[in-house]
């Protein structure tokens, strides 16, 4: 893999340079209490002071409300004005660890399993993906547990990694990110050779996920497992909303008198109303059937049918629980059960 | 082992009691609930400053609902809740013993409501000095800058509801907010659809917020969103000299007709 160095004065030119030519930059900004991805104007509003944002990177191509077109009904003739993919900017993202950016991969199994999801996926196209390696962890951290490391290209299309004098490493891994780095060639220059792996944050691999997809089939009918293993979930949907890789969504018509629009919103299995049918009956009508979903989906039917696993240790799902519902504690209980 | 795991021990060997819910050490040296079965995973539990966290969403939940031999360990802001489910219907006299403690950190058992009501009538029920402040920066802000203030924290509420489940007095099976036909609050999560949800809820826990901002410290988005609940207690208390969490009969403003009532809002 080609590296380059980009130092910090060349890593502000490009952010600047990029929002002057009017792309779209998406970067870890802290807004009021809390580090989140947002629409930068300037390189100023960037931060590097997080182990990981609170949502994930994946809003960028799964926004949490996505119009998916426009209709009015007026003297019992319908109208429709179908989604603009014009609207769609060319972005680039920045600051995404390399957990959210593998994210994306799972993510795109789902979008594209069947059928092509034409608004996820030109959104993502038009992304480029500007990685950060990790330089600190947390309690909540298990890439390592989950295929992945804090260094890890996969799913960025660069990789940067900073290095101790505040210039990065960058390593180009993709063709977009190749032609990113050849827009601005002059910014890019030859690699002083540092050691990455010891720039980047410990994470201790303290259980396998291939451990998790061996033994959980047969923990599907122990009821009283999934019971326990959710007595203190209290059913919502932040584990879900701030995930990488959960792509459950709902749509919605949002209509004022003739006029309306149809919305793609996101929904989460932690709700009760999930899977409730019409006819009032749930298939999975309590917390622990609700949880098993999740849990299933995650290291069984993802693995099984899209080669791919749905989870990639960022732990976000465990720092946003209201009740500490830690997700890798729970992988090696199923292990040791 | 501490008095709290040796009198959990105690009451779960006895074979009166079979669930306990209080607190374990969770992650980061954070405090999470827990549920004791067995007297050998009594030495789990905790009860220090981190365990702030009102559980008495618990005590209604279906799976323990009907455990009558159930014991919860509960800080004030639980204490509180029990007294407003009581005063509710929502949990029954006789069906749990509580575990509270006094200031010297002893413990203080609990067996009736009548009980619970009285050992909360010596705690201080007011807003904490930090939220005091926030309230009173807010009410000082003219009117467009708290529609503004408002606006941005809605802004970013992703509706994941967290603070709904994490609430004691949210239990209704079906929120507004599932009732689609026809549909009162939006579903997606944008300013408006978030102003909608957040308003309605205020109004649903007029006189029945207890204020122990369990709401606020559930978001993830780290919206100070027990303010709106707590102005509307504040008002309660204000208009209506109603405060919830106090009494084990039902006396919440909305629920409770008195002819004094004011009634110079309506216009
Ligand atoms: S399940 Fe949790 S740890 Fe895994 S990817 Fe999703 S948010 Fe991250
Ligand atoms: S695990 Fe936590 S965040 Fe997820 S639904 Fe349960 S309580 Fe909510
Ligand atoms: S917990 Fe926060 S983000 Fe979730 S619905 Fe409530 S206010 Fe919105
Ligand atoms: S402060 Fe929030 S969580 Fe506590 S009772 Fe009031 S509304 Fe419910």
């Amino acid at each position: 893999m080609e590296r380059k160095l980009l130092t910090k004065d060349s890593y502000r030119s490009l952010i600047t340079k990029l929002i002057g030519q009017n792309y779209q930059v998406v970067a870890p900004v802290k807004k009021d209490t809390m580090i989140d991805f947002l629409k930068i104007s300037s390189f100023d509003e960037i931060t590097e002071d997080y182990i990981v944002t609170v949502s994930s990177a994946k809003t960028v191509a799964f926004p949490r409300n996505e119009k998916l077109f426009d209709y009015e009904k007026q003297n019992k003739k319908l109208t429709q004005q179908d989604f603009d993919f014009d609207s769609i900017p060319q972005s680039v993202l920045i600051g995404v660890r390399p957990c959210d950016a593998f994210g994306f991969h799972s993510l795109s199994s789902i979008f594209c399993w069947d059928s092509i999801d034409k608004i996820y996926t030109t959104r993502l196209e038009r992304t480029t993906i500007i990685g950060l390696s990790c330089n600190k962890a947390d309690d909540y951290c298990f890439c390592t547990s989950a295929k992945g490391s804090p260094g890890s290209t996969a799913g960025s299309d660069i990789l940067l990694t900073k290095m101790t004098d505040g210039n990065y490493i960058a390593e180009i891994v993709t063709e977009k990110g190749a032609k990113l780095v050849a827009d601005f060639s002059d910014l890019f220059t030859a690699d002083g050779g540092a050691d990455k792996e010891s720039l980047l944050a410990k994470v201790a691999a303290n259980f396998s996920v291939d451990d998790v997809l061996a033994k959980i089939n047969s923990k599907f009918e122990d009821e009283a497992f999934w019971t326990e293993q959710a007595m203190r979930c209290i059913g919502c949907g932040a584990c879900a909303y701030v995930c990488p890789t959960c792509a459950c969504f709902d749509i919605q018509d949002e209509s004022h008198g003739g006029k309306g629009h149809r919305v793609r919103c996101w929904d989460s299995c932690g709700l009760s109303l999930f899977t409730l049918h019409t006819s009032g009956h749930n298939p999975r009508e309590n917390q622990g059937q609700r949880w098993r979903q999740r849990l299933m989906h995650k290291f069984s039917y993802m693995p099984d049918r899209l080669n791919t696993i749905g989870c990639v240790g960022c732990g976000r799902c465990s720092r946003a629980c209201p009740v500490d519902m830690n997700i890798a504690e729970h992988c090696m209980s199923i292990i040791e059960n | 082992m501490n008095n709290l795991q040796q009198k959990a021990q105690q009451l779960l060997e006895s074979g009166n009691y079979g669930l306990i819910v209080g607190y374990e050490k969770g992650t980061s040296g954070k405090a999470r609930p827990v549920f004791i079965r067995k007297a050998e995973h009594a030495s789990k539990l905790i009860f220090d400053e981190s365990c702030d966290q009102n559980i008495a969403v618990y005590l209604y939940r279906q799976e323990i609902k009907h455990n009558k031999k159930k014991v919860i360990v509960a800080n004030h802001h639980t204490l509180k809740s029990i007294v407003e489910l009581a005063a509710e219907n929502q949990v029954f006299d006789g069906d749990f013993m509580v575990l509270a403690f006094a200031e010297n950190g002893d413990i203080i058992e609990l067996n009736t409501f009548e009980e619970i009501e009285k050992h909360v009538a010596t705690l201080y029920h007011g807003l904490t000095e930090a939220e005091a402040a926030m309230m009173k920066k807010i009410e000082d802000m003219s009117l467009e800058d708290r529609w503004a203030f408002w606006e941005n924290e809605f802004s970013k509420c992703i509706k994941c509801y967290a603070c709904r489940a994490s609430c004691p007095m949210c239990y209704c099976p079906t929120c507004t907010v599932e009732i689609n036909q026809p549909q009162w609050i939006s579903v997606p999560s944008h300013t408006l659809g978030n102003l909608e949800w957040h308003v309605m809820r205020a109004m649903h826990l007029a006189g029945r917020c207890v204020t122990c901002g369990q709401c606020g410290k559930a978001c993830p988005l780290e919206l100070p969103i027990q303010l709106l609940t707590y102005k509307v207690a504040l008002d309660s208390k204000q208009f209506f000299d109603s405060v919830a969490g106090t009494s084990i009969c039902a006396d919440n403003a909305l629920a409770i007709f008195k002819p004094e009532d004011h009634e110079n809002f309506i216009r």
